[in-house]
């Protein structure tokens, strides 16, 4: 029995690689499965298991939270996602992102505000010390 | 004998402090080994993805996609990585130094700088400073993963894609070895054009649902593994000047107590031969 090359990858680590008889996968357009020799090909994954067939007819399965699935003629390799994409989940990931910048930006002016207070307040402190020296050179 | 007080008031005080950096040393050495493998973890990835961008690139010449074409603006961006505490030497100091002289040759071009911040200690470097602080992730840990950095990544890649930042560039601490962390500033985008590698394959992809979309796909992934990577990097190397760091400070306490040490007992000798003569002298008296 034929045996193609798979490996599966994620950012983070390695999940699987090794010889397999099958590979199928939940494509965008589709249930795929690679038997060796299949045409080269590149989909991208929804999310849902990968099953691999070993040559000895057991199998295995992996869950990827989407991803892309790339044929070689010898070689099978699934870049598989570490969390599930959508464009609205990376768009509130963005605005998230910039309002904790905002946010920082805020304190720091909170910051400036305060100093900005206690310079004022060092004035008025000033001012009233003056007034009350005055008036004692007054009552003399 | 209340000889030298503040001299053992002092050595108890740096040998509790040598406890806590040896504690803070132990606790670094072995975490460089997991930063490592994570850092081994994420190559094949990477090297993956490049393979098939290379290729794509070459199977469909006439679709260039914006990251890889050059474009004017008048800001340049930055992902600047940093670590999220101190006690690491100049480790973040050099990576600093090393972006804000970079910030300064396109300043003198007459260029704005907008910035994105991992880990505190960049953040609170550029929120005062006068770049544009766009976004910032911090407290990632020593398990980063790589969904808390698609918001980061994606600020600035939106921002390339608006055509506002001409340049993105990556700061990060490349991890050589224990002893060597090289502060690094890199280009991600443009995307340097891929090396032409010899025309060794004559078949193409069939593609699902199409070539523009997967490439689309492939390069957000590209640019945040890349990104993560450097978050990687920057992971160990931090463990690694934490280490060394500490290990010297350890070393100077033990100096220190030493000195002390012979200080103390020097003391305690020159009050017992004063405590002796004395006796001697009033025995001699009397």
């Amino acid at each position: 029995m034929s045996t193609i090359k798979c490996e599966i990858v994620s950012a983070e680590n390695a999940i699987y690689s090794g010889d397999v008889a099958m590979v199928i996968a939940s494509g965008v357009s589709g249930e795929l499965g690679i038997a060796p020799r299949h045409t080269p090909l590149i989909t991208q994954l929804k999310p849902g298991q990968v099953r691999v067939h070993l040559s000895d007819g057991s199998e295995q399965e992996f869950y990827v939270s989407g991803g892309i699935l790339e044929v070689q003629p010898h070689l099978v390799s699934v870049l598989a996602d570490t969390a599930i994409r959508a464009k609205d989940i990376d768009e509130a990931a963005a605005i998230k992102a910039k309002e904790e910048a905002e946010n920082l930006l805020q304190d720091s002016n909170k910051q400036y505000d305060l100093a900005q207070v206690q310079a004022d307040l060092a004035q008025a402190v000033a001012q009233i010390q003056a007034i009350s020296r005055l008036k004692k050179k007054l009552k003399r | 004998m209340a000889v030298g007080r503040e001299i053992v008031t002092k050595i108890k005080s740096v040998q509790s402090t040598r406890k806590v950096t040896t504690a803070l040393e132990m606790v670094s050495a072995s975490k460089i080994k997991k930063a490592q493998e994570q850092m081994e973890a994420s190559r094949p990835y990477v090297g993956k993805i490049k393979e098939m961008i290379n290729h794509l690139a070459q199977a469909s010449p006439e679709y260039k996609h914006p990251f890889m074409q050059d474009q004017e603006a008048d800001r340049v961006g930055y992902i600047i990585i940093s670590t999220d505490r101190g006690l690491c030497g100049g480790l973040n100091a050099n990576l600093f130094k090393k972006a804000v002289i970079n910030m300064r040759d396109w300043e003198t071009k007459g260029k704005k700088i907008d910035v994105v911040t991992v880990g505190n200690k960049a953040t609170s470097m550029f929120k005062n400073s006068s770049v544009n602080l766009q976004a910032n992730i911090s407290s990632l840990g020593d398990n980063p993963k790589l969904t808390e950095l698609i918001g980061v990544v994606k600020v600035m890649l939106d921002a390339f894609m608006d055509g506002k930042v001409s340049q993105v560039y990556l700061v990060y601490n490349d991890f050589i070895n224990t002893m060597t962390q090289q502060a690094t500033v890199e280009q991600l985008l443009p995307l340097p054009a891929g090396e032409e590698t010899i025309a060794r394959n004559n078949w193409d992809y069939l593609y699902e649902p199409d070539a523009k979309e997967v490439l689309d796909n492939l390069m957000t992934r590209y640019i945040e593994s890349l990104v993560y990577q450097g978050v990687l990097e920057n992971l160990a190397s931090e463990h690694a000047a934490r280490m060394v760091a500490m290990k010297s400070a350890t070393d100077n306490a033990s100096d220190l107590i030493k000195d002390l040490q012979l200080v103390y007992n020097k003391a305690r000798q020159a009050a017992i031969t004063q405590e002796i003569s004395e006796i001697v002298s009033g025995a001699a008296a009397v």
